[in-house]
Parts: structure tokens; sequence; C-alpha cells
């Protein structure tokens, strides 16, 4: 695509470790020369992938960027752990990523894809059915832990202007199910899941496959902007259960968040009392940005995603 | 594991006798309306005609038996599109909608779901927010209507809001001030107005007075004191069995920019109140008592 040489263009895609990263770095290896970076151990990489295992904060990833010329940078490697202790991943994801753009910029890197959540937007009663892309990120007027990823997303959207140079690109995507370790995932895969008594709102789920199809489209070149990315149509929380064969455990608000506090406060649940707001009011995304200037659309349908649920991930690193 | 077939049991049988309480060409018109549903049955709004087994019957039932709805040039309507019913709203409890929705699923052919946008609040609430999402009716935003229509939704703004369903009964019939936005969103989308006067749900429940202070106090927009209400209690709360009327305006297309000066577009919107005078005056003629 860059005119002057013939060579695979080089990606780096931080976070490499994760189902995700793993996933990313599958469809990325057959197009480009991929460069890993975690701080984890990987593993089941395929063998034309180097990685390099340090913390992006570290002086080391440096040379990375220092040995060769790096096309693009895909940023997966952004911490969503509630369990973790609030200082050290505000750290971790805030000074990681502010040390990739400062690489980028300096190394002239042009192109920086940085994974978002639809979850910035955060659930509300008055929210839109659909958020656009300019919708207010009040993801964190209740829930603290998803206030470093709002910041994280805010300091992406300064290099627009910071770093006119370098294409970013940040992509939003609506709850991405299926083969990964995240928080809709494991709570879909609970044979007895607990719901609000009387609430039933509806959801957007994305294939793994589809999000990466994203991540794809937005390396070409000349693309840069925040996207909204969303997989089918949206069903409500009690159509997904039931398809997954689920029995539900209905219970009234006050009782399951007494519960979910004190499970929490004993280290029985790794569930944060806030994040029940998803499973009470909508926090919906309008992607139609992506599917027109991305050229982005789902191939995975509700009944592929939900499939993909009940499957055991690989042992994870 | 017995309880639980029991109980799915009792449910279908009940689903069954309330889609038998309908008449089978009205719930066939119901369930087999064009609402923009996805593969599962649901519009993005969450909006399931099927589910409307479960309100349709006592609505239908309070439109045929209750309130005896008598309705008028309801195929100016249009079959599909986007249109924007415009109505004036009385009676303190706002069954002036219902009606309105319910004539438009029994009455019109093919049936169209009227969606009214509802309260930012609602969404808090439990079994409401899912009843009324699953029902058809959307978060009153902006964005949402705007969505509406451009999916060709039919929706029902009283635009006179608390000011009308609230006024007491020596001001009945007489039209409060209108908001603008309705119009704004007209002009914006293109899309038309048809103008509809309600006649009857004033009497339904006459307010003598406007306890407003009381009404603060528990958080609600008003608290009518009726020759009834709170008299004789809960009882007295209860709709008076008067007849409704709807009359249905002509189409009405307004053209201009939705972003003009509010004198500007309050001159397109007194046309529109001027349309809802005519009508409802018109019904006012027409009928001899208010119960019949």
């Amino acid at each position: 695509m860059r005119k002057r040489s013939t060579r695979k263009q080089r990606v780096v895609i931080t976070g490499i470790g994760g189902h995700f990263g793993r996933a990313v770095a599958r469809r990325l290896h057959r197009y480009y020369e991929v460069i890993g970076v975690d701080r984890r151990l990987v593993r089941h990489m395929p063998k034309d992938i180097h990685v390099e295992q340090v913390d992006i904060r570290r002086r080391r990833i440096e040379d990375v960027f220092r040995r060769q010329r790096i096309d693009a940078v895909v940023h997966l490697n952004i911490m969503h752990d509630p369990r973790t202790e609030q200082e050290e991943h505000h750290q971790f994801n805030i000074v990681g990523t502010q040390k990739i753009f400062g690489l980028c910029a300096e190394h002239r890197v042009p192109k920086v894809i940085v994974l978002s959540s639809a979850d910035v937007y955060g659930p509300d009663p008055r929210n839109n059915q659909f958020l656009k892309e300019d919708a207010p990120l009040m993801g964190g007027q209740k829930f603290e832990a998803i206030r470093d990823l709002i910041a994280l997303d805010m300091f992406c959207n300064t290099s627009f202007w910071r770093h006119p140079e370098i294409e970013t690109v940040i992509l939003r995507p609506v709850h991405i199910v299926g083969r990964v370790n995240n928080a809709p995932s494991r709570y879909l895969r609970l044979e007895q899941p607990l719901t609000l008594l009387g609430f039933d709102p509806m959801l957007q789920l994305i294939h793994v496959e589809d999000v990466v199809t994203a991540i794809e489209l937005a390396l070409t070149p000349g693309v840069r902007g925040v996207f909204n990315i969303a997989g089918p149509s949206p069903v409500p929380l009690s159509l997904v259960l039931r398809k997954l064969g689920r029995s539900p455990r209905a219970l009234p608000e006050t009782v399951l968040k007494a519960m979910l506090k004190t499970a929490w406060s004993l280290k029985l649940s790794d569930w944060p009392v806030p994040e029940l707001d998803h499973i009470k009011y909508v926090c919906m995304v309008d992607d139609q940005l992506a599917r027109q200037q991305l050229g982005f659309s789902h191939r995975q349908e509700l009944s592929a995603i939900l499939e993909d649920v009940n499957i055991a991930l690989p042992h994870s690193t | 594991m017995s309880n639980h077939t029991v109980w799915n049991r009792v449910q279908r049988r009940l689903e069954d006798a309330l889609v038998a309480s309908m008449r089978p060409e009205v719930w066939e018109r119901i369930r087999k309306m064009d609402a923009g549903q996805n593969d599962y049955g649901y519009d993005p709004f969450g909006f399931e005609p099927e589910y409307l087994k479960y309100a349709a019957p006592f609505a239908i039932w309070l439109y045929r038996h209750y309130f005896r709805v008598d309705v008028h040039d309801i195929e100016r309507v249009p079959e599909s599109g986007a249109v924007l019913l415009i109505s004036n709203h009385s009676g303190q409890i706002p069954l002036d909608g219902l009606m309105l929705a319910t004539s438009m699923l029994v009455d019109k052919k093919p049936a169209r779901m009227v969606r009214s946008m509802v309260e930012h609040w609602v969404p808090t609430l439990p079994f409401v927010s899912s009843f009324l999402a699953r029902c058809g009716q959307v978060v009153g935003t902006r964005e949402n209507a705007r969505l509406l229509l451009r999916r060709g939704g039919c929706i029902l703004v009283f635009p006179e809001g608390q000011r009308g369903i609230n006024k007491t009964y020596d001001r009945a019939y007489e039209l409060e001030e209108f908001g603008l936005g309705f119009m704004r969103l007209a002009l914006e989308t293109g899309t038309p107005i048809v103008p509809v006067g309600v006649v009857g749900a004033e009497e339904q429940m006459p307010a003598i007075w406007n306890f407003r202070a009381l009404g603060k106090l528990m958080g609600m927009p008003a608290f009518p004191i009726t020759p009834t209400w709170p008299l004789l209690g809960p009882l007295g709360a209860m709709p008076l069995p008067v007849k409704y009327r709807l009359y249905f305006g002509e189409a009405m297309h307004f053209e201009g920019a939705a972003d003009d000066e509010d004198r500007i577009v309050g001159a397109q919107v007194e046309e529109v109140r001027a349309a809802i005078r005519e009508l409802v005056a018109r019904g006012l003629r027409e009928r001899d008592g208010v119960f019949w």
C-alpha cells in the first residue's frame, strides 16, 4: 500500500497474549508481518509472529520501534480487571497508552488503532436507544472501574489534533462475546445467571471475528476517527439466556445489590455492583458510521455468537 | 421441576385465553403488523407485536365496552410511512393515548402501532419498563423520535403535555399552549402531521381542583380533586364510563427550516392547534350526551 517497498507491512499488536489479541494476530499474520508485545507469557502463537515479552511502560519497548520501521500499531493492551488495584489499573492503562502514542509520534508510525468499548457511554435510563460516536462518555458516573477506560479513550481522542500526522482509529465495539474471557462472556457462561426482577433490556452482542474484521478494515490507509462497532440487531437479555438454555434467577434489585456487595467484599464474586446497570438499562450504539466509512458489516449472526459462548476456552496465559 | 411445568401450563392457558378473547381477524392484523422486527420478533426498541396479547385484550375491552369509542375518518392516517399524530390531551390519566393506540390496532387496516414517547425515568421502574418497551413505547429523546420516523413509524404526541392532562374541568376542551418540539421534528424529517381531536376524555375524571402542593409532596405532577376522588377512596379514581369520540383530521404537510425562530415555527404549530380545535368543536357539536 505504501509505494516505496513491496515488503509486507509491519504491525505491532500490544496485548497479543489475551484471547482477543490471539484472534487478531491469527488473522493479521496472513497479510502482515506481526510483532507482538505483552508482559504476560505468550503461547499458542503462529510461528512467524515475533513476540516481545515486555511491559509497555518499560524502556525496552522502545527497541521494538527502533529496530524496524513500524507501519501500524494495534493497541489492545488495556486492562479490564476490577480486582486489580485501582492505581495500578489506571497507571497501566493510561501511562501505557501514552507511551505507545509517544513512540508512534517519535518513530513516525502512520497508524494507531485502539480498542476501546461501547461501555464508555454507560448504561443509563436517559440514553438514546442507539448512541452515536459523539455521545458523552457517561460510563463513569456510577462505575469507577471504567473511568480509566474513559480517560484512555479521551486521551486517544486528543491525538487527532496532537498528532494529526498519525491516523488514529478508536473502535468502540459492543459486548464482545464468545471465545474471550471478558465480563459479558463470563456472565453468559453461568448456568444460573442472576437477573434483575422486572428488567429486560435490549442488548447488542458481537462476535470476536467481526471485531477482528473491524480492526482489519481500520488498517486501511486513510481511515481515521472514532467508530462504534455493533453486530446483529439487538435482542432482549431474556432471549439471549433462553437461547443459551440457561435458567436465570430473577431477584429484586435491592436484594441482588446487597448480595453482590457482600460477595464482592468477601471476594466470593468478581462482579462489581455497578455493572448491574448493564442488565438493567440500555447501552447500545449506532454503528452507521462504521458501516459507511469503514465498510464494516457483521458476518456472524446471533446463533453463531451464542454457539461460541459455550466453547471451552484454551488455557489462558 | 414439576412446579415449573405447572406454572408453564398455567401461563400457556392464560395466553390462550387472552388471545381467544380477541376477534381472530383483529389479532391476526396485530401480530402480522410490520414494525420492522428482526428474526426474533423484536424491533430495535424492544417492541414485540406478539407481546401485545398481554396488553391488547384489556385495552380492547375498554375500547369497545367501557368507553365505546366512536372513530371518525381513521383512513386519513396514511397506511404506511412516517406520521405524527398530534392530539389534545385530557382526563387526568392518559387513557386518551391508550384509546388512540387501540383504535389504530383495531379499526385501522392494516393495523399500525402507535409509538409514544415515555418519560426518561420509566426505564428505572421494574416490570413497567420492560412491559412498556415490549408494547412499543420509547424513551422520549429527540434522537429516538428521529429514528422511529426514519423507520416509518407512527408517533403520537400530546404537545400540551402535563398542562393539558392536568387541567381542571372549568377549562374543559380549551387547548393549552402547545410545545414546538413536534413541529421541528416534522420539519426536519418531512413527516406529515395528522391532527386528532379527542372528545369525551375530559369528563372521565372531571377535576374540580388541582391540589398542587400535595402532588408536589408526593412527587406527582398533579393531585386532582374530583367529585369522587379522594372522597370514595381508590374506587373514586376509576374513570367514569364516558363515551369517547376520536376525530382524525386531514394530513398536514409543512415545509421550512427546523431550526427557525420560535415565532415562525410557532405559527405553523398554531395551524395544527387550530385544526385540532376545529375537530374538538365538531365532536362537541355532534354529541348529544357525555355517556352515550
